[in-house]
């Protein structure tokens, strides 16, 4: 216990609270902990299935569903090649290649010195400027071979380190204020709806009794 | 050609390079539509959104009003906005979202008086990080502007709006799947019946999940009338519509056109749009609405981009996503990468789709690779026969959600317009493109 710091267990917290189920914070604090470590770590998945009242095997479960969380560690920068189709038609294939050998790892792989990932993606929605290419999920537009190449040197020299956060980081904005609705609103509205849903539910089982 | 010059609806402030800040916003009209809307009650509201007649812009097409109307009558009800735009080719929301986000969020507002909820969720694709940190800024300054909130301008109507982040999954496009994901889970479709989101959706609670350029357009509806909107456009085909055009086209893009006036041929050729096919060639396909809608040929471009008239013809106008082949496209290559993205994709629930899509992508990738053999057509056929039985559009559903029945839209399309090209790959081993 314990992995997340002090101020990202407050932003968790937080996160919690926006939401009329705590679970539904799942998905934000698995993105928040690879903000934290760069990955998803078994640490990390423990403590939010604590905060959110599931197994740590349910995290686990529903992290490894979705692309963009990994559970493994990755490098500096996950460089992600889309192929899909607009790109493909671009020449994304021919930059996919160009990249594999440039850098000397395949797609899932990462450099010896820990900087790049390399990932062939589906469509990351950015086709009128294909083939395109992101950077820990930053765009990078109408990529040739050789704008590739500048750009691994300019990542690895740190260039883009102001409009490239360090990956994990999903948005540098964070929400300003809880929910501000009235919780007695909120409170009655929900009792209301309880009480509606048993209703409903009592004259299902009254109108199954009568059927026996 | 009738490219008209009708009024851009949700992208008039593209022009602007600071067009996601709360001052442009506020200096182009923004928040009055949601004062005028708190001022009407929200059936009316309601009212106008169904006179607008405005189609649904996430791909099915359906009437946003009576969408709405269809929302169970219950204490507790949400509005769930749906930009998880990742229907490949399409990156129309993505424009919307990172250049107008507070035009999202005043959508969002009147949709959620309208309908009466106190909390909105604006769940965001996870690859769109700019996006997600445009919109959250935008949120935040609604709050503080007072557009947002408890008693929202003084008016006694109150909402909290979230933003949600995504994770990389297509499937959670399907909004009952994005429900799931909402709640914490694997992005499993569910099952409808009795699973419809507008009768048991979020936390079992009635549901309305609409997509952002749907959302986008209310501002415009609530301050000009939905007659001024059902002006536009022809028969249900209402208002104006963004569509994303890519591929083998001079200037590729998203052009806010009129609705049912121009034809393909228009937005691939019109100088100020698409403006014709790279180097002058022909072209040889196209996919009018994202890769789950079947292929089109050149005797196609004529057709309106009208969700009915491009509905008759077999296909469908989708997302809105208009992806032009060349004459010197392989449609082998083409119809497999979309074959292979639908693999990745499937969530794995319903075998038809979750094996389906593995042996479509292995057949078609070894008839591209050059080893097919004479019969992998007819198994090609057979397979997709399997997932969407009798192969005609729209297609019949042996699955869960639309993901399955969306995978024979390229490869069987692709056999049927392309026959000959397949039989090269076959008779000489190899792709002759390549």
């Amino acid at each position: 216990m314990g992995h997340f710091t002090p101020e990202n267990l407050a932003k968790a917290k937080n996160t919690i609270s926006v939401y009329p189920q705590a679970r539904s914070a799942l998905i934000p604090l698995c993105h928040l902990a690879q903000s934290q470590d760069g990955y998803l770590s078994e640490e990390a998945m423990v403590e939010i299935a604590e905060l959110v009242g599931v197994s740590p095997a349910e995290v686990r479960g529903t992290a490894s569903f979705y692309d963009m969380l990994h559970t493994e560690p990755v490098g500096k920068h996950l460089v992600s090649i889309c192929t899909n189709i607009a790109c493909m038609l671009a020449g994304a294939y021919e930059l996919l290649e160009h990249a594999t050998e440039s850098l000397g790892v395949h797609s899932g792989q990462t450099t010896s010195d820990g900087e790049i990932t390399l990932e062939e993606v589906e469509c990351i929605a950015a086709c009128d400027r294909a083939p395109c290419v992101s950077v820990n999920h930053r765009f990078f537009l109408d990529v040739d071979p050789d704008t590739f190449d500048q750009l691994m040197t300019d990542l690895r020299s740190g260039k883009h380190s102001s409009e490239v956060p360090s990956h994990g980081t999903l948005s540098r904005v964070e929400r300003s204020l809880g929910l501000a609705v009235p919780r007695e609103q909120v409170a009655e509205e929900r009792a209301a709806a309880d009480k509606a849903r048993a209703e409903r539910k009592a004259k299902a089982e009254a109108a199954g009794a009568d059927k026996k | 050609m009738t490219v008209t010059q009708a009024p851009k609806i949700v992208t008039s402030r593209m022009g602007y390079d600071d067009s996601h800040t709360l001052e442009r916003y506020l200096a182009t009209g923004g928040y009055e539509a949601l004062k005028k809307a708190l001022s009407m009650n929200p059936e009316a509201v309601h009212d106008e959104v169904t006179a607008s007649n405005l189609l649904g812009r996430g791909g099915a097409g359906f009437e946003a009003g009576r969408k709405w109307s269809m929302l169970r009558p219950n204490p507790v009800r949400y509005l769930v906005v749906n930009g998880d735009e990742s229907e490949p080719a399409t990156f129309k929301d993505r424009e919307l979202i990172e250049r107008d986000p507070h035009q999202l969020v005043e959508g969002v507002l009147i949709a959620a008086y309208s309908l009466q909820v106190t909390q909105a969720f604006i769940y965001i694709r996870g690859e769109f990080a700019l996006g997600i940190e445009r919109v959250t800024q935008a949120v935040n300054e609604a709050y503080s502007h007072g557009a947002c909130g408890n008693n929202i301008f003084g008016s006694g109507f109150s909402v909290d709006l979230v933003v949600h982040p995504g994770a990389g999954a297509y499937i959670c496009g399907e909004e009952t799947a994005l429900i799931e994901s909402l709640e914490g889970k694997r992005g499993f479709p569910r099952i409808k019946p009795p699973f419809f989101p507008a009768a048991i959706g979020l936390y079992g609670e009635p549901t309305i999940v609409n997509n952002v350029e749907t959302m986008s357009n209310l501002p415009w509806i609530v301050l000009n009338g939905g007659e001024a909107f059902a002006a536009l456009g022809e028969g249900r085909s209402t208002g104006t519509r963004i569509f994303a055009l890519s591929g083998h086209v001079n200037q590729p893009g998203t052009y806010e056109v009129e609705m049912a006036k121009p034809t393909f041929r228009d937005i691939i050729f019109d100088p100020s749009l698409g403006g014709g096919v790279r180097l002058g060639r022909d072209v040889k396909a196209f996919i009018p609405g994202g890769v789950s809608a079947p292929w089109f040929g050149p005797e196609h471009l004529d057709l309106r981009l009208d969700q009915d008239e491009v509905g008759k013809a077999g296909s469908m106008l989708g997302s809105g996503s208009i992806v032009v082949m060349d004459s010197a496209t392989c449609p082998v290559r083409a119809a497999w990468r979309i074959a292979r993205f639908f693999k990745r994709e499937s969530c794995g629930q319903c075998t038809p789709c979750r094996e389906g899509s593995g042996w479509v992508d292995k057949t078609m990738r070894r008839i591209e690779e050059g080893a097919g053999r004479e019969e992998d057509l007819d198994l090609l056929l057979d397979i997709c026969d399997n997932i969407a039985p009798g192969l005609t559009w729209p297609p019949a559903q042996t699955t869960i959600c639309v993901l399955g029945p969306s995978i024979p839209s390229s490869v069987v399309w692709a056999i049927r317009m392309f026959r000959d090209e397949f039989l090269v790959h076959i008779k000489d081993g190899a792709c002759p493109y390549a």
